[in-house]
C-alpha cells in the first residue's frame, strides 16, 4: 500500500478469494511469460513522504534562475507576460483539472462550452472563421498545418520564410521529412523575408508557403504582399501558412484580412506560465475550405433531448478514432487546460485590454529599442517596425555580454548566433506589461557597461 | 412557474456563453500606466499594418468572468468527485503536492531559453526522470520532447525510419494489429508508411501466424501494445520479437497500458526497441479535461544516434547542458523548446513519492483492482449479459461484450454508459476495442477503493435489472446531468462551431 | 426512416451498393442495409462530374457521425451527374435510399459489368 492505494491486508485476501487466485503475484504469473517477467525491484530510490519530496523538488526549483529573480528580456517564442490570479484558482478547480477528454458531453459541458468560447476568440483574434480546440503547441502546428497542405493539394514542396521560429522550421522539416514534403528556405533582407527569393521559390508544385508575424526577429511582415506573391506563383490550391505571435493581433491586421488561409501559433503568452517551455498550446484557425481537413477536436453546439443548449464534440470523423489511418492527424486530444487559461485570459483582458497592451508594447519596444541602439557599440539589427520584440548588433561577443548582464540580475535576451550563423553578433530582446521603463533603463546600463567591458578585452587581448 | 420545477436546478440554468455576459465598457484588466515617452501611433507601426476594428472579445467584470467560469466547471463531471473507469485513459488520482511543486516560481516562471547554467535544476530533473524512465521500461536512452502519446508515436515511427534510411533500405509498410489504438494507424500514414493490420487470435492475442505471413523485409515496423487494447497480455510476446526482428523490422511499444507492468515486465526486456510513455496516464499528469499531455519515447541502444534534439548531457564536472547535436543522426526537433516541463515536474515528483516498491504496488493493485471488478460483475450475474470478451483474468482493464445485454435486455452498450451518469459514475470506454461488438472497455485503476469497486458493480447490476423491467429507463437516460443526450447528427450537419456576434 | 426494401428493377453489389441501369447509363447509390448500418448520414463526399470509377473501387464517402464508409462502385464508368442536394439534405440516404438518396449516375464503360451483379433476392440472401 502507498499514500495513493488502500488496499489494506484485509481487503486483499477478500479480493483475491473472490477472484479465486492466491496471490496477487499469481495474477502476473499466469499471465505473463516467465521468461521477461522483471525478477528483481526497479533500480529506483526508496519512495519519499510528501514533505520530503517537496523539499526536493523546491531544492531542484531554486537551482533554476526564474522570471521572478532577474529582470529578463528573454522572449523568441515564449513570454513573461502576467499570468491573472484568476487563471490559477480556475485552472487548479477539480471539474477543469481532473477530467478526461469530453467523450461523455452530457456531463461535460463546461469543458466543451470553454472549447466553443475558446474556438469563437480565436476566430475573432485571426479573422479566419474555423478553429479548432488547440493542438500541442506553437512549432508542432506549423508542422501540422504542412500536413493539412499536403492533404488538401496533393504537392510537396513547402516554402519557408528563415523568420519563421527556428524550432518550427525544424519541426517542419521533421515532420515533413516523414510524409515526403521537401523544404526550401527563403532568406531574410533587411530583416524580413526576401520578397524577390519569396517569389523566385513559389511555383506551380508549392504545396504550402509558411512565414511568421512578426518574424523572429521582431520585424512586422509584410503579410499581404507574401500571400498575394504565393497566389500568384502557386495558385488557390497553396496554401499560406502564417504562424503569428497572439499579442501583437492586439494591434496587427488579422491574418483572415491579409489572405492567410492557415493561421497558427504559439499560445503560451495567452495566460500560461513559461514552465521552461511547456505545457501551452498550439493554436490553429483556417479558412472555410479547410474545415473537413482540420487536426484536432472541434466543439460544436447543438441542442439536447429537451431542446436545451449543448456542445459537443463534432466533425469527428476527421479524427483518428474514427478514420484511423486516412484521419487529418494522429492528434488525439487538445490542451484543454491551456487552452482554457487562454480562453479566460482573452476575457480577462477583454475587447479594450488586447488593444491597449498592444499599444503599450508598442511605445515600451521603441522605447527600448531606441534606448538600447544609443549605446556604444550597439546598434539596430534591422530598421522594420516592431510591436514587442527586436533585435540589435553588438561590437562584443553576445554570449560573454550575457553573463555580464546576468551577474548584474538583467538577462537582455536571446543570443540570435544560437541560431542564426549570420546573426553572430545579434541579440534579440523581448518586452512584456511585466517590462517597466525603469526595468529597460536598467537593461541599458547594465548592457552599456556590459558591451564596453567585453570591447575593453577583447581589445585588450587582440 | 412550471418552468421552476422541471429539471434539477442545472438544467434550468441555461447555458449562456462569456460573449453573451457583460457589456461594453466592462473589465478585469488594467493597463500599466504608459510610462515611457509617447511617439505617434502611426510612426510605431504604420496604418497598412493595422488591425481596423478590435477583436470581439467579452467584455466582463472579473466577478463576472470568475462566476462564469466556476459555473461552467460545474458543468463537468471530474476525477476528484467520482470513480472514473475509462478504459485505457488510467484515471487514476492526481497528488496535489505535484500542482504544489509544478507551481513553484523556480519552475513555472523559467523561460525555456534560460541559459544551461541557470537552469540546473530544470536539467537535473530531466536527467533523473530520463534515467528513471529508462529503469521503468528497460530501455535505457530516453528523449521527453513528444507533447503526447500520439506524438510519441509519431517520433517512433520518425526513428524507425531513420534507422532504416541509415542502412540503405527502403521500407514501405508498418504493420498494426487491427485492435490498435487509432492513433497507431494515424500517425503511420503521416509518418510516410502504409499501414497493414495484423489479426487477432482467438485468445485476443496478435495471429503469430498473419504476421509470420505479412512479415518481410518491406515492413519497417510493428507497433503494438502489451497488454493490448483488449486487456489481454500477448503470451507470444518474445515469439512476436523474434519474427519482427528477424525481418530486420523494429518493434514499438504503445506505452498507453503501462500502468499494467510498471516493476512486473518491461517492454526492453520483451523486446521493443521503442517504447512511449503517456506521463497523463500512468505517470498521473491531470488530464485537465483534454490535454496537457506528454509523451516521453525510451528506446533501444541500436535507435539512439536518431533520438531528438537538443539532447540533456551532463558534463565531466557534474554540471548540465543542453547539446543542439547531441544525437548525430538526429531526426530533429518535434516541437519547440525541450517538451511539457510542467508534466515532467509533475511525473519526477510522483516517481520520488513512490519509489521502485511504490510503482510496482501501483500496477499490482491496478490489476487487482481490475480482476476484483470483474470478479464482482460476475458474482452479481452481470457476466451474462456482458460477457468478458477474452480470457478469464485480465490485467489492469478488462473489456466486456454488450452484446447479449443487447439482444436480452434490449438496450445497448451507450444506453448502460448513459443510465451510469445518473448513478454518478462516469462511464467506461464504450464502443472500443472495434473488434469486440458493445464493447464495454473498463479500467479501474489502483487509486479506487474497494468500497468503490463494489458500489460500482451494484450500479451495473442494478441497471441490467432494470432494463429487464423497462428498457426505456436506459434508452433515454440520462436524467439528471446538466443537459440530457445531444442531438449529434445535427451538429455534424450544419457545424456551428463559433459564435456568431 | 423507411423499413428494409430491395427493389426488384435494382442490380446489387456485395459492399451494399445498388446501380440503376438506363441504357448506357446507371444511377447509383447504397442500399437500405448499408445505411442502416451507419446510422443518420450527416455528410457526403461526392466524387467530381468527369472523373471516371472502377467497379469494386471507392469512389465517394458517407459520413455518420461515429463512422466514415467508402462507397463502392458496382460498375465502372465515367461521372456524368452528382447528386447535389445531399450536400443540403444528407438525411434523404436514410429516408430514401433509393430514390431521393441517389448518389451519382455515370456512363458505362463496360456494360457486360452487369452480369457480375446481383438480384436482390440474391443480394438479400447475401444479408442473412
Amino acid at each position: 500500500m502507498s499514500q495513493y492505494t488502500a488496499v489494506t491486508d484485509a481487503d486483499r485476501r477478500e479480493m483475491l478469494a473472490a477472484i479465486g487466485v492466491g496471490s496477487i503475484q499469481e495474477l502476473f504469473d499466469r499471465q505473463i511469460p516467465a521468461a521477461v517477467r522483471l525478477q528483481r525491484p526497479l533500480d529506483l530510490p526508496a519512495g519519499l513522504p510528501e514533505q520530503d519530496v517537496y523539499a526536493h523538488l523546491r531544492e531542484l526549483a531554486a537551482k533554476n534562475t526564474s522570471a521572478e529573480d532577474e529582470i529578463t528580456f528573454l522572449g523568441a517564442g515564449m513570454y513573461d507576460h502576467y499570468v491573472p490570479a484568476v487563471i490559477d484558482m480556475l485552472l487548479g478547480r477539480s471539474e477543469f483539472l481532473t477530467p478526461y477528454t469530453p467523450y461523455q458531453p452530457e456531463v461535460s459541458q463546461g469543458n466543451l462550452q470553454v472549447m466553443f468560447e475558446y474556438q469563437t476568440a480565436i476566430s475573432e483574434l485571426t479573422g479566419l472563421p474555423v478553429s479548432n480546440a488547440s493542438v500541442y503547441e506553437g512549432p508542432s502546428a506549423v508542422a501540422s498545418a504542412g500536413y493539412l497542405a499536403k492533404i488538401a493539394n496533393k504537392r510537396t514542396k513547402f516554402v519557408v520564410s528563415r523568420g519563421l521560429h527556428p524550432h518550427a522550421r525544424d519541426t517542419l522539416a521533421t515532420y515533413a521529412h516523414g510524409f515526403g514534403a521537401e523544404i526550401v528556405e527563403v532568406a531574410l533582407a533587411d530583416g524580413v523575408t526576401d520578397a524577390a527569393a519569396w517569389a523566385e521559390a513559389i511555383d506551380a508544385d508549392t504545396s504550402a508557403v509558411f512565414f511568421a508575424q512578426p518574424n523572429f526577429l521582431g520585424a512586422v511582415e509584410d503579410a499581404e504582399a507574401l500571400a498575394a506573391a504565393a497566389r500568384a506563383g502557386a495558385g488557390d490550391a497553396c496554401v499560406v501558412v502564417g504562424s503569428y505571435d497572439p499579442i501583437p493581433l492586439g494591434v496587427l491586421k488579422p491574418p483572415g484580412e491579409c489572405g492567410v488561409d492557415v493561421c497558427v501559433g504559439e499560445g503560451q503568452s495567452l495566460g500560461n506560465r513559461l514552465d521552461f517551455g511547456g505545457p501551452s498550446f498550439g493554436f490553429f484557425a483556417a479558412d472555410d475550405k479547410h474545415l473537413r481537413r482540420m487536426p484536432g477536436r472541434i466543439a460544436g453546439e447543438t441542442v439536447d433531448a429537451d431542446g436545451r443548449r449543448g456542445f459537443v464534440l463534432t466533425l469527428q470523423t476527421r479524427e483518428q478514432h474514427i478514420r484511423r489511418e486516412k484521419a487529418t492527424s494522429n492528434i488525439c486530444t487538445a490542451q484543454a487546460l491551456n487552452a482554457l487559461a487562454g480562453m479566460v485570459y482573452l476575457a480577462w483582458l477583454g475587447r479594450d485590454g488586447l488593444v491597449e497592451l498592444g499599444e503599450l508594447l508598442l511605445q515600451r519596444t521603441h522605447y527600448a529599442r531606441q534606448r538600447l541602439c544609443a549605446l556604444d557599440g550597439v546598434s539596430a539589427l534591422h530598421e522594420q517596425p516592431v510591436v514587442r520584440e527586436f533585435a540589435v548588433r553588438l561590437e562584443a561577443p553576445v554570449d560573454a555580454v550575457i553573463r555580464r548582464c546576468q551577474a548584474q540580475g538583467v538577462n537582455p535576451g536571446f543570443a540570435l548566433g544560437r541560431d542564426y550563423d549570420e546573426f553572430g553578433d545579434g541579440l534579440l530582446v523581448a518586452l512584456t506589461e511585466q517590462r517597466s521603463r525603469a526595468d529597460i533603463d536598467r537593461l541599458a546600463d547594465v548592457l552599456g557597461a556590459a558591451v564596453a567591458a567585453e570591447r575593453t578585452t577583447v581589445g585588450a587581448s587582440a | 412557474m412550471t418552468a421552476l420545477t422541471e429539471g434539477t436546478p442545472m438544467q434550468r440554468d441555461a447555458a449562456t456563453t462569456i460573449f453573451e455576459k457583460g457589456a461594453p465598457g466592462r473589465r478585469a484588466f488594467t493597463a500599466p500606466a504608459l510610462d515611457v515617452p509617447e511617439v505617434d501611433r502611426e510612426a510605431l507601426l504604420p496604418g497598412r499594418f493595422r488591425r481596423a476594428s478590435a477583436a470581439r472579445l467579452p467584455e466582463v467584470s472579473e466577478p463576472e468572468l470568475v462566476r462564469h467560469y466556476v459555473k461552467l466547471s460545474r458543468r463537468n463531471f471530474d476525477l476528484d468527485t467520482g470513480f472514473y473507469p475509462l478504459g485505457s485513459c488510467t484515471m487514476k488520482h492526481n497528488p496535489r503536492l505535484h500542482e504544489r511543486v509544478a507551481g513553484l516560481a523556480g519552475h513555472a516562471r523559467l523561460h525555456p531559453l534560460q541559459s544551461p547554467e541557470h537552469a540546473q535544476g530544470a536539467l537535473e530533473l530531466m536527467w533523473n526522470l530520463e534515467r528513471a524512465l529508462g529503469e521503468v521500461s528497460g530501455l535505457p536512452h530516453v528523449s521527453l520532447q513528444p507533447s503526447a502519446g500520439s506524438h510519441g508515436e509519431l517520433a517512433g515511427v520518425l526513428l524507425t525510419r531513420a534507422f532504416h534510411e541509415d542502412r540503405g533500405q527502403t521500407r514501405t509498410k508498418v504493420l498494426t494489429p487491427d485492435t490498435a489504438h487509432g492513433t497507431n494507424p494515424a500517425t503511420v500514414t503521416m509518418a510516410g508508411y502504409e499501414v497493414v493490420k495484423v489479426g487477432t487470435n482467438a485468445d485476443g492475442g496478435v495471429d503469430v501466424e498473419d504476421l509470420r505471413a505479412k512479415a518481410d523485409e518491406s515492413v519497417a515496423c510493428l507497433m503494438l501494445t502489451n497488454p493490448n487494447t483488449l486487456g489481454v497480455f500477448d503470451p507470444d510476446i518474445v515469439e512476436i520479437a523474434e519474427i519482427v526482428h528477424g525481418v530486420g523490422a523494429t518493434l514499438y511499444y504503445d506505452g498507453a497500458n503501462l500502468n499494467a507492468i510498471m516493476g512486473k515486465v518491461r517492454p526492453g526486456d520483451m523486446g521493443f526497441d521503442i517504447v512511449h510513455f503517456n506521463l497523463h496516464k500512468s505517470f498521473t499528469q491531470p488530464h485537465g479535461g483534454g490535454g496537457p499531455g506528454s509523451g516521453p519515447i525510451a528506446v533501444s541502444e541500436r535507435m539512439r544516434p536518431y533520438l531528438m534534439n537538443p539532447r540533456i548531457v551532463r558534463r565531466d564536472d557534474g554540471a548540465f547542458d543542453l547539446d543542439s547535436d547531441g544525437y548525430e543522426k538526429s531526426i530533429g526537433r518535434l516541437r519547440g523548446f525541450q517538451g511539457n516541463y510542467g508534466c515532467f515536474v509533475r511525473s519526477y515528483a510522483y516517481i520520488c513519492s513512490l519509489g521502485a516498491e511504490g510503482l510496482a504496488d501501483a500496477s499490482e493493485t491496478a490489476v487487482l483492482n481490475a480482476n476484483y471488478l470483474l470478479a464482482r460483475l460476475r458474482q452479481l450475474g452481470v457476466a451474462d449479459k456482458l460477457p468478458l470478451a477474452f480470457g478469464e483474468l485480465c490485467m489492469h482493464e478488462f473489456v466486456l461484450s454488450g452484446s447479449p445485454m443487447k439482444k436480452d435486455l434490449g438496450i445497448k452498450t451507450l444506453d448502460l454508459a448513459k443510465r451510469l451518469l445518473d448513478h454518478g459514475y462516469h462511464p467506461p470506454t464504450v464502443y472500443f476495442p472495434l473488434l469486440v461488438d458493445e464493447a464495454l472497455l473498463v479500467e479501474p485503476t489502483e487509486t479506487e477503493t474497494r468500497e468503490t469497486l463494489d458500489a460500482f458493480a451494484e450500479a451495473v447490476a442494478e441497471i441490467l435489472r432494470e432494463a429487464g423491467d423497462d428498457p426505456e429507463l436506459a434508452r433515454n437516460a440520462p436524467y439528471t446531468t446538466p443537459v440530457r443526450r445531444l442531438d449529434e447528427a445535427a451538429a455534424a450537419k450544419r457545424p456551428v462551431i463559433r459564435q456568431s456576434l | 426512416m423507411a423499413d428494409a426494401s430491395y427493389p426488384d428493377d435494382l442490380l446489387y453489389h456485395p459492399e451494399h451498393d445498388w446501380a440503376r441501369i438506363e441504357d448506357d447509363t446507371a444511377v447509383l447509390g447504397i442500399t437500405w442495409y448499408a445505411q442502416d448500418a451507419l446510422g443518420e448520414v450527416v455528410f457526403v463526399d461526392p466524387p467530381e462530374v468527369g472523373s471516371t470509377v472502377t467497379a469494386g473501387e471507392p469512389y465517394a464517402e458517407v459520413e455518420s457521425v461515429k463512422a466514415v464508409s467508402d462507397v463502392v462502385a458496382p460498375l465502372s464508368g465515367e461521372i456524368v451527374e452528382v447528386n447535389g442536394d445531399l450536400g443540403d439534405s444528407p438525411d434523404a440516404i436514410n429516408n430514401d435510399p433509393y430514390g431521393a438518396g441517389w448518389l451519382v449516375k455515370i456512363r458505362l464503360s463496360d456494360p457486360s459489368e452487369t452480369e457480375q451483379l446481383l438480384d436482390a433476392a440474391a443480394y438479400e440472401g447475401t444479408l442473412s
